[in-house]
């Protein structure tokens, strides 16, 4: 485990006892999977005292075979003084998949969430306004999860016999 | 700049509601912003995106690592090679694959050969949206020097598809290294004139000083990174922070800006040019001898005269053309300083063909949701400017 991993993990289990489930080193990055309901708590407290002050990126992922650690949600931070990159990640249910927000931190979270909500369903609590982004308004479901197919089975405009469209 | 009125429910006030786009001459791309405006002031922004999504995070889950270069190109298509290299280099990371040096030096060149174009793109239209077409016209040509460049190294001039994973394609022909040197040796009279031209013209400096200005901390709360970011006064880059693509062996300034308006954002594109051209220099100095590409037979296709009478070169020629190529389980995030910021990769791969995830953290979209807070309260007119000084790029934008 990196130095920088292990501070972090001490500072939380100090100050948020619980929060934090699992935790590791991907390549070079140290990932924490944390409670849900923690979430917020832990990246103000990052932010304000432990300068981690920007929000490099924040996405969605589906893993369709987990049960109940079905959705996920990765919080990408940085610390830019000292050049400190941390991962979060928070799994859930498809059947719970309501998230507060992180606008309330950083504005830069908005329209990121507002991706989420789009292209995965995530209903971020306390948004200022999580409506569809890149696709459609009139759309019924979110095209990233895996259970949707590239294209629509029901085309017959692309037939091609010899590529097996 | 924001201003709190209520637009509903007043009544002193006649405002207007005006539809800025989608395809509007002055917005360079598809940008829908509805305006409503009290006489020539802008009172409130929504702006819509979307309208150029091509969903190329789903289409990346079922394409082959090697085919996913191509989505890339169409991220940025002022800087291709950028986003090119930048996905090279994920998956580099990912399966855990050295480069050589000489590969290196070539893509800083390549790289910094296309941030010279992104950055004229952006700056010689500022200039044409305050009304002066002679620079645009002028530096143009520089971006066709470059473009001439591309061609020769891999054929394509937009949408490159240059490099492959460990490397480059192939070395640089001769005729590429003439043209480099013939555009080192021509580039700093062009840009110098542009700059004669534009940069303390009263016109110019009338329009642009303090027009769509931000602080660097609202800056930084909205994510901002690249120029735009450092016009506000944070000196981050990338290539300096997290040196790739051996970045730590050439001597540059990262220019900044204090006030973060769109004077700033174009005065530091035009110091980047000069630092950009300065590496290329130093890259063709120094450049080592050697392979132009790393040994890793899964992802680079063999020698077409091997594939004819080799064994294992038939074999890993069907491999990548079918794309059958096996790669490590993992998750990975690599960065990348694209012309207009931090362009990122997050690849979660399962050990499958294709990725299981791959999320693009585009600058534009992340810095553009400011843009409604930069220009309330300005006029309509700056408003143009200083989407255009932000180099937003729709194609980026909607991915």
């Amino acid at each position: 485990m990196s130095e920088l991993h292990d501070n972090i993990l001490q500072a939380l289990e100090e100050h948020f006892p619980g929060a934090v489930i699992s935790s590791g080193d991907e390549m070079d990055f140290p990932v924490f999977h944390l409670q849900k309901n923690q979430l917020i708590a832990v990246l103000t407290f990052l932010k304000k005292e432990k300068g981690f002050n920007f929000l490099t990126t924040l996405c969605g992922i589906h893993f369709p075979e987990q049960g109940d650690q079905e959705f996920a949600l990765m919080y990408q931070l940085h610390n830019m003084m000292q050049n400190q990159r941390i991962r979060f990640k928070v799994f859930m249910p498809k059947s719970q998949l309501e998230v507060p927000t992180a606008t309330v931190i950083w504005p830069a979270a908005n329209w990121m969430e507002r991706e989420a909500f789009d292209f995965y369903g995530f209903k971020f609590m306390g948004h200022p306004d999580l409506r569809r982004i890149l696709n459609m308004d009139e759309m019924n479901y979110h095209p990233l999860r895996k259970e949707y197919a590239l294209e629509d089975a029901g085309r017959d405009d692309k037939e091609d016999k010899y590529f097996g469209r | 700049m924001s201003t709190n009125v209520d637009i509903q429910n007043n009544i002193e006030k006649d405002y207007t509601t005006l539809n800025l786009g989608p395809t509007h001459p002055a917005t360079h791309g598809i940008f829908q912003n509805i305006l409503t405006m009290d006489g020539e002031i802008i009172v409130k922004a929504v702006p819509t995106i979307g309208y150029i999504h091509r969903a190329f995070e789903k289409l990346a889950e079922h394409r082959p690592y090697n085919q996913i270069t191509p989505i890339t190109d169409r991220l940025n298509y002022c800087s291709s090679p950028i986003n090119n290299m930048g996905w090279h280099m994920t998956v580099e990371k990912l399966i855990n694959c050295e480069v050589p040096k000489r590969a290196e030096y070539l893509r800083v060149i390549i790289m910094e050969l296309a941030r010279i174009a992104d950055h004229i793109v952006c700056d010689t239209v500022i200039a044409v949206d305050t009304g002066a077409m002679t620079g645009f016209l002028y530096l143009f040509q520089a971006r066709e020097k470059i473009y001439e460049i591309y061609e020769a190294i891999c054929g394509a001039r937009l949408t490159t598809n240059i490099g492959r994973i460990g490397g480059m394609e192939r070395d640089f022909p001769e005729i590429a290294w003439k043209r480099i040197q013939a555009f080192i040796d021509e580039f700093p009279a062009m840009l110098t004139e542009f700059d004669k031209l534009v940069t303390r013209n009263r016109i110019f400096m009338d329009r642009t000083v303090n027009c769509g200005p931000i602080s660097a901390e609202r800056a930084l709360e909205y994510g901002f990174t690249g120029p735009n970011l450092r016009a506000a006064g944070v000196d981050y880059d990338v290539r300096v922070m997290n040196p790739y693509s051996s970045y730590q062996d050439f001597d540059f300034k990262i220019p900044v800006g204090t006030q973060g308006d769109t004077f700033d954002r174009y005065m530091v594109r035009m110091q980047e040019m000069w630092e950009s051209l300065s590496i290329i220099k130093q890259a063709m100095e120094k450049m080592p001898k050697g392979e132009f590409h790393a040994d890793v037979p899964e992802f680079y296709l063999p020698e077409k005269q091997d594939v004819y009478s080799k064994m294992e070169a038939l074999i890993y020629h069907f491999k990548i053309v079918m794309g059958e190529t096996e790669v490590p389980k993992g998750e990975v995030y690599h960065a990348v300083e694209g012309g207009n910021g931090e362009l990122g990769f997050y690849l979660i791969s399962d050990g499958g063909r294709t990725p299981f995830r791959l999320h693009f953290r585009r600058p534009c979209y992340i810095y553009y949701q400011a843009y409604s807070e930069m220009i309330e309260g300005g006029m309509l007119s700056d408003a143009i400017l200083t989407m255009s000084s932000m180099n937003v790029i729709a194609g980026e934008l909607d991915a």
